[in-house]
């Protein structure tokens, strides 16, 4: 290779760099680090940062799931109610004496289930996700209201707690799980042949189907998976508070979409990945804890969750335009 | 300034990221004339119609309207100045009703502006004749064909009343019927004084309706020619700015045995008791018009449908397809005639497309894709089609139309088939790349692999196969070798008697 060529390669790397969207995020990510560590002087310290990372935990995990569905065209409103149906069942469970592990089993189980249910619905009987997955949300939600009868569950073994309040090296345990499975997520995602499928599906349903992709299976996997690690979130989130709450995961949905969007997912399908997705989780915390830091009143949150995602959307949107790919 | 020129484009510049569309190009349209504009894909003809479509705005250069400067601002201010466009892809709204789609925007209204029905449904019926098209004028568009689509379209221009009409490729999608009414009404007009810029990759149709043609190449100006002054090849030979010879190729002088046969195959009301063979290395033809259940046979082959009764069988054995999985599977391929909606990815990078039929292939252990192994493929696969795109990373949509379709040419024989099943293999695709994609075909009947055909272009279904099947009404209605087909007999035969007349 020439030195001319080797020159224009490490210019084409440079931009293509500054082109995938993660490290666009990446930059905002760390510029806003730098810019708090400078305001705050409790920001920077590993109680503050280990507290952020806890928070956006439960999401993060979330978010892998919803991150698939995305990319192949699909998107999932009930999730939050899921994280709140599963993390009751396997407490009650628990509560009456049930194996701590076959709980949890369960726990997973009954999240896959709804998701299959979702699934099949979509691809089988051909209604949209967001009216089946709006419909299944309010499903959801009502049969933990029934079963409940709306009273929090607590009394919940402590081997069972250990999993949401244990620490490796100060480390607390769901930090850990949320990143091994981002990690593996976004491996799954990037590199197997299974899970490539999805951008096929998202990029050109009816081109994928003529390839020889079975659409429908897929989309039923899809669904089953995001339930899955749903109510994964819910089984750690129950474990964490030492209690199952009849409203947990009210709202999530709508939080971990957006995080998925910001992390460079459309609504069309066919782009975005599992490491975009948890960095827009963590932009979504890292705003959070700043404006607590800062003083700001906890009022404002939501706001400023909706400005991010608008703001990230239209950036996206606008340089695409520029490029003429819009 | 000449008066009898109605529209004039000078000097045009546009440039897009990377490429100069059209590099001081001019174009003059006289008053109630048709002219043709001709050129490979890429020479910038859609650019140029975009610019007099007001959609884009050139660079530099300028557009007279009846010797008048104009500025074009958006599509809108064409159509006020006199200039509407048929574009090859449809824009119509497919919930809405004929009646509404062709007087979108522009109803009739009564009182407290509200929308005039009876008045709306009634101007939609006389407008309709021209195409003695006998149809509710409320019935859903999505409830139309292709060609019924492309029809409501181009009334929907004519409506305008507009002293120039665009048509790009008009006729993509029409049958030979359609063509011909469409023919008839574009003389009609111009005898009221409209004229026509007509766009369009089959020479044939030039010489039946245009007056004039003139031709673009690599976005410069070429040649403008009096129709009655040219023939076919001297027009191809400006296009491609070289001759090209035996567009077709060589038929393959070895034609093995069959090996794969379609038996009894019926799906009710679409298709009956369709039975045919294909032999090795042999290149079988499906003429027929549109909606003669060609593309719907092709599909059950090939599992997307199902079919009620009959078998399939390849080297002896019954295959049972019930997905298109399946179908690869046994190593029988088929390439959609919709690049854009049904085949292609075109978001993604010919890479990532290339491998789309067939990804299990590229598996190293654990799932994983082996990356360095797509990228040689696709390499190899750039060179062997001769895919025109800077690096296999591109994304197929930057592609030219000729492009996309060897793309989706060699996603399938990629995953080396049995059988290949073509379905409209070069709509919409210029004569250089027409002629390279009949030589891969060629080339991969030489291995003996049979290919089947379907196709409306009928020059090409005579000129291609080595032998002709012929399908009206979901029926096979007539076989030809290639010795004894002729153009007349094959549109008698996908016609049915009665209506020769009407087309010859």
């Amino acid at each position: 290779m020439s030195q001319l060529e080797q020159t224009k390669n490490h210019r084409n790397l440079w931009r293509s760099l500054t082109e995938i969207h993660e490290f666009m995020i990446l930059f905002i990510i760390i510029g806003a680090v730098i810019l708090m560590t400078i305001l705050s002087p409790i920001f920077f310290t590993s109680g503050n940062i280990l507290a952020t990372l806890l928070s956006l935990s439960i999401e993060s995990i979330i978010a892998i799931g919803m991150t698939v569905l995305m990319v192949s065209g699909g998107f999932d409103m009930s999730v939050g109610s899921t994280v709140g149906f599963t993390g009751a069942m396997a407490a009650m469970l628990m509560a009456r004496g049930i194996p701590v592990i076959l709980a949890i089993l369960v726990g997973i189980g009954l999240g896959v289930l709804i998701g299959m249910g979702n699934g099949l619905i979509i691809s089988k009987i051909g209604i949209n996700p967001f009216i089946t997955t709006l419909g299944m949300l309010n499903l959801v939600r009502g049969l933990l209201l029934v079963i409940t009868k709306g009273k929090n569950i607590t009394g919940l073994p402590d081997s069972f707690k250990m999993l949401g309040q244990g620490k490796f090296f100060n480390v607390q345990y769901p930090i850990l799980i949320a990143i091994i499975l981002v990690i593996i997520g976004d491996f799954l995602l990037r590199k197997s042949q299974f899970f490539r499928q999805n951008y096929y599906i998202g990029g050109n349903e009816r081109a994928a189907l003529l390839s020889g992709i079975n659409v429908s299976k897929m989309k039923v996997f899809n669904y089953a998976l995001a339930g899955g690690l749903a109510a994964f979130a819910g089984i750690i989130m129950t474990a964490r508070l030492g209690a199952a709450s009849v409203s947990a995961g009210t709202g999530l949905e709508l939080r971990v979409i957006s995080a998925v969007i910001i992390g460079g997912a459309s609504l069309q399908g066919g782009e975005g990945t599992v490491a975009g997705a948890f960095l827009g989780t963590l932009l979504m915390a890292l705003i959070q804890n700043s404006l607590t830091l800062l003083g700001v009143d906890v009022y404002w949150n939501t706001f400023v969750i909706g400005t991010t995602l608008l703001v990230a959307v239209m950036i996206d949107t606008l340089s695409k335009k520029k490029k003429g790919l819009l | 300034m000449d008066k009898s020129i109605i529209l004039e484009a000078r000097d045009i510049v546009k440039n897009f990221p990377g490429v100069r569309a059209l590099d001081g190009v001019q174009f003059q349209l006289q008053k109630g004339e048709v002219h043709a504009l001709v050129g490979e894909n890429g020479a910038g003809k859609s650019t140029l119609m975009h610019i007099l479509g007001g959609v884009y705005r050139p660079d530099s250069g300028d557009v007279f309207v009846e010797g008048k400067k104009v500025k074009l601002q958006n599509p809108y201010h064409a159509s006020q100045e006199g200039i509407s466009v048929v574009y090859q892809e449809l824009s119509l709204v497919q919930n809405l009703s004929i009646a509404e789609n062709i007087f979108a925007n522009r109803q009739p209204l009564k009182r407290m502006k509200l929308v005039d029905w009876s008045l709306l449904y009634q101007k939609t019926l006389e407008i309709l004749k021209y195409f003695d098209l006998v149809i509710d004028p409320r019935t859903p568009v999505k409830e139309l064909s292709v060609a019924e689509q492309q029809v409501v379209e181009i009334l929907k221009a004519i409506s305008c009343n507009p002293k120039v009409l665009i048509l790009d490729e008009p006729t993509s999608s029409l049958t030979q019927v359609e063509t011909k009414l469409l023919f008839k009404n574009i003389q009609f007009l111009k005898e009221k004084g409209v004229s026509f810029v007509y766009i369009s990759h089959h020479l044939q149709e030039i010489f039946e309706i245009a007056d004039r043609v003139t031709i673009f190449r690599d976005g410069k100006y070429i040649d403008t020619r009096n129709i009655s002054e040219v023939n076919e090849e001297q027009v191809v030979k400006l296009m491609v700015g070289r001759e090209i010879q035996n567009m077709y190729g060589d038929r393959n002088s070895k034609v093995g045995k069959e090996y794969f046969q379609v038996e009894n195959l019926s799906q009710d009301g679409v298709f009956t008791e369709i039975s045919f063979s294909l032999k090795r290395g042999e290149i079988l033809g499906i003429a027929g018009l549109v909606g003669a259940g060609r593309t719907e046979l092709a599909r059950a082959i090939f599992g997307l449908e199902p079919f009620s009764e009959g078998s399939i069988r390849l080297n002896g054995k019954v295959l049972s397809i019930h997905s298109p999985g399946d179908a690869i599977q046994e190593g029988i391929a088929y390439l959609t005639e919709d690049r854009k909606q049904q085949g292609l990815f075109l978001k993604m990078s010919y890479r990532e497309d290339l491998i789309a039929p067939d990804m299990k292939r590229f598996i190293k252990g654990m799932n994983i894709l082996d990356e360095s192994k797509i990228t040689s493929f696709a390499e190899q696969s750039r060179k062997q089609f001769k895919i025109i795109t800077p690096t296999i990373f591109q994304k197929v949509r930057n592609l030219s139309g000729g492009n996309q379709q060897k793309v989706l040419l060699s996603m399938w024989v990629g995953i080396n088939p049995k059988v290949l099943i073509v379905d409209e293999p070069t709509r919409g695709v210029d004569v250089g790349a027409r002629r390279e994609i009949y030589k891969i075909m060629r080339d991969l009947t030489l291995s003996g692999v049979g290919i089947v055909m379907i196709s409306s272009d009928l020059p090409e279904v005579l000129g291609v196969s080595d032998r002709i099947l012929v399908m009206r009404g979901g029926r096979i209605v007539g076989e030809f070798n290639q010795n004894e087909a002729t153009e007349e007999r094959v549109i008698t035969c996908a016609t049915g008697v009665g209506k020769v007349n009407m087309l010859t």
